[in-house]
């Protein structure tokens, strides 16, 4: 497990900061304000040059609780709030049918109430046979995916095999173990492989469950609805497609964490179909008025003529070549 | 991860009483509070040893707060050919400890080329409840099959003590079964009596504590669909009890031949009645 233990080994840079580091200790909350040295007298509060310490690896450091304890203190006592971290409201589903996977995501990232992103990509790549949705907290979800997608690439080639899904289900189980839930990703880990198509649910705090077909996010509620009612073993791929599209516009549509577009993934044995969009539940701009959609969005190109004209004068630059060098790269 | 616990969430816990229905959240959230929720095997398990064997049985829900995250889970996870550990308590946690005890177990049988006890596997388990008694939270029955005890069950709850005991059982709704087992079991029982008695036991639990007996949702889900779906969602919401578990009761016999699996539906439940 090179590089994830490597880069993620909590347990040791925490040992490494008790034994104290190398690196600068960070500033103690109190001496942000200014930052002074005994020789010079200040004339006026600086603000602190923010070298606050860096670990030398990447990976989870605690140290700026603190430093956010205070600044939200600080802040409520102006009267505003600090930004909320950007959470996927999300839908996300998949389904296993005859010959494979079909998975599904709405597109809709939220910053609080606010729309962050109406067309965001929830399915991502974990490796040619197998991908994986993610809710919750989007940062979680990108790197973990990543995480495991590096990690799997390196152990498909040190093993000369296709990854399995169980293998990319066991590594992100343990990740999201050690890390105890504060890694808010919760997952639809789907694929096939040499022994058929398997689908996962996988949440925040470690736990699996290997299923049929599964929902994750705040409107999984409204698509486990669909689900129970029209799921049958052993479906055909656009069968299979229609009930995850349903699915996931059930979630668009009920719940407010969810919306804009439907994503679909159809993993089968040696073919992946990204379908982004699938389907634009949701066009900005357009009313779908008794069966006819009417543009209603500005279109903000004006005419030619729109505005009078009262005088034009055309100054043509006089440019001269002064000088040109040449310079050859040394490709010996 | 919402960290703030609220008032009714402390009261609940001072008073060991599962939280009903949906919290109001303070603040308005987009989010549904269920989605922050810890996985949780809520849970009834049970083992019973007989004379040749064990016999073991869970039921099948899991559940992130007030909602189902899994109807059809499989507590009964083998940990080796004739060793298996009911578990309940946090999902992840048990999932954890089951995986790192299999391959412990794994490698000690390998190294001593013969199949592991069940006193050996319990051991096990105790060590890593006990060892990190302060972050887990997992209540296990283990039970098994080995040459030298014949069938045996051992208990390790939550705190990581180790006893070894005939019958047990365990979940939150273990505590609804006690006078049932009390009543009911008594050494020396056959396999097929320990398999109705555990049966029994675990179906009383899911049964006892939902508005509507299982059954009758079975029958409503062949007259309509959506009828079914406003029903388990009546039930969702306005349980009793230990509404932690439900679903299916899966029972499983280990013996010398080796382990057979079994899965009773909500309508194939056993005949029977105290009075």
């Amino acid at each position: 497990m090179g590089l994830s233990s490597h880069f993620f080994s909590y347990e040791n840079h925490n040992v490494r900061l008790y034994k104290g580091s190398t690196n600068a200790a960070p500033l103690p909350a109190a001496s942000i304000t200014s930052f002074t040295s005994r020789k010079h007298k200040p004339s006026f509060n600086k603000m602190a040059t923010l070298t606050v310490s860096r670990p030398l690896f990447g990976g989870f450091s605690f140290e700026n609780c603190k430093r956010n304890a205070l600044l939200e203190g600080e802040a409520n006592k102006v009267g505003c709030s600090l930004p909320a971290a950007r959470k996927t409201g999300t839908t996300i589903c998949g389904v296993v049918f005859k010959d494979g996977i079909v998975l599904g995501a709405d597109t809709r990232a939220t910053e609080g109430m606010i729309v962050a992103d109406k067309n965001c990509s929830k399915i991502h790549y974990i490796s040619p046979n197998i991908y994986c949705c993610g809710a919750g907290t989007a940062a979680d979800t990108e790197m973990t995916t990543q995480i495991i997608s590096s990690n799997l690439e390196l152990h498909a080639l040190s093993t000369g095999r296709l990854p399995r899904v169980a293998t990319a289900n066991r590594m992100l189980k343990q990740m999201l173990f050690r890390y105890q839930g504060y890694i808010g990703a919760a997952l639809v880990l789907g694929g096939v492989d040499c022994n058929g198509p398997h689908l996962y649910s996988i949440y925040p705090h470690g736990s699996t469950d290997k299923l049929p077909y599964v929902t994750m996010g705040s409107g999984s509620l409204a698509a486990m609805a669909v689900f129970e009612d029209r799921y049958k073993p052993d479906m055909e791929e656009e069968d299979a497609k229609r009930l995850v599209r349903d699915a996931i516009a059930a979630g668009i549509f009920n719940d407010l964490g969810s919306g804009s577009n439907i994503d679909l993934c159809v993993i089968t044995k040696g073919k992946v179909d990204y379908i982004r969009p699938h389907d634009e539940a949701n066009k900005k701009g357009v009313r779908v008025n008794e069966g006819e959609a009417l543009q209603l969005t500005g279109d903000y190109k004006y005419k030619r003529g729109t505005t009078g004209v009262l005088t034009k004068a055309v100054t043509p630059l006089a440019l001269e070549v002064v000088e040109e060098t040449v310079q050859t790269m040394d490709t010996s | 991860m919402r960290s703030g616990t609220t008032l009714r969430e402390k009261m609940a816990a001072a008073a060991m009483v599962p939280i009903f229905g949906q919290n109001v959240s303070d603040k308005y959230d987009l989010v549904p509070d269920w989605t922050s929720r810890e996985v949780s095997t809520g849970t009834t398990i049970m083992a019973v040893e007989y004379d040749g064997g064990v016999v073991i049985g869970a039921d099948s829900r899991t559940t992130t707060g007030a909602y189902i995250a899994n109807r059809v889970t499989d507590k009964l996870t083998p940990i080796h050919d004739r060793i298996f550990c009911c578990r309940s308590g946090s999902a992840a946690d048990t999932q954890a400890i089951a995986d790192v005890v299999t391959y412990q177990l794994g490698f000690h049988s390998i190294e001593l080329d013969e199949p592991p006890l069940v006193e050996t596997a319990a051991n096990l388990f105790k060590a890593s409840c006990y060892r990190y008694r302060e972050e887990l939270t997992a209540g296990i029955l283990v039970a098994g099959w080995d040459r030298r005890k014949g069938g045996q069950v051992y208990c390790v709850p939550i705190g990581g003590m180790l006893v070894r005991q005939p019958v047990s059982v365990g979940g939150s709704g273990s505590s609804y079964i006690y006078g049932f087992m009390d009543s009911n079991y008594k050494p020396g029982l056959s396999k097929d009596q320990c398999l109705e008695l555990t049966a029994a036991g675990t179906h009383c639990c899911c049964k006892a504590c939902w508005e509507l007996p299982s059954t009758v949702i079975h029958t409503l889900y062949h007259l309509s669909h959506s009828l079914y779906l406003s029903v388990s969602q009546l039930c969702l919401w306005r349980w009793r009890g230990d509404g932690s578990s439900g679903g299916v009761v899966r029972l499983a016999s280990i013996s010398e031949e080796g382990v057979e699996r079994r899965v009773l539906l909500g309508n194939q439940l056993p005949k029977f009645s105290t009075h």
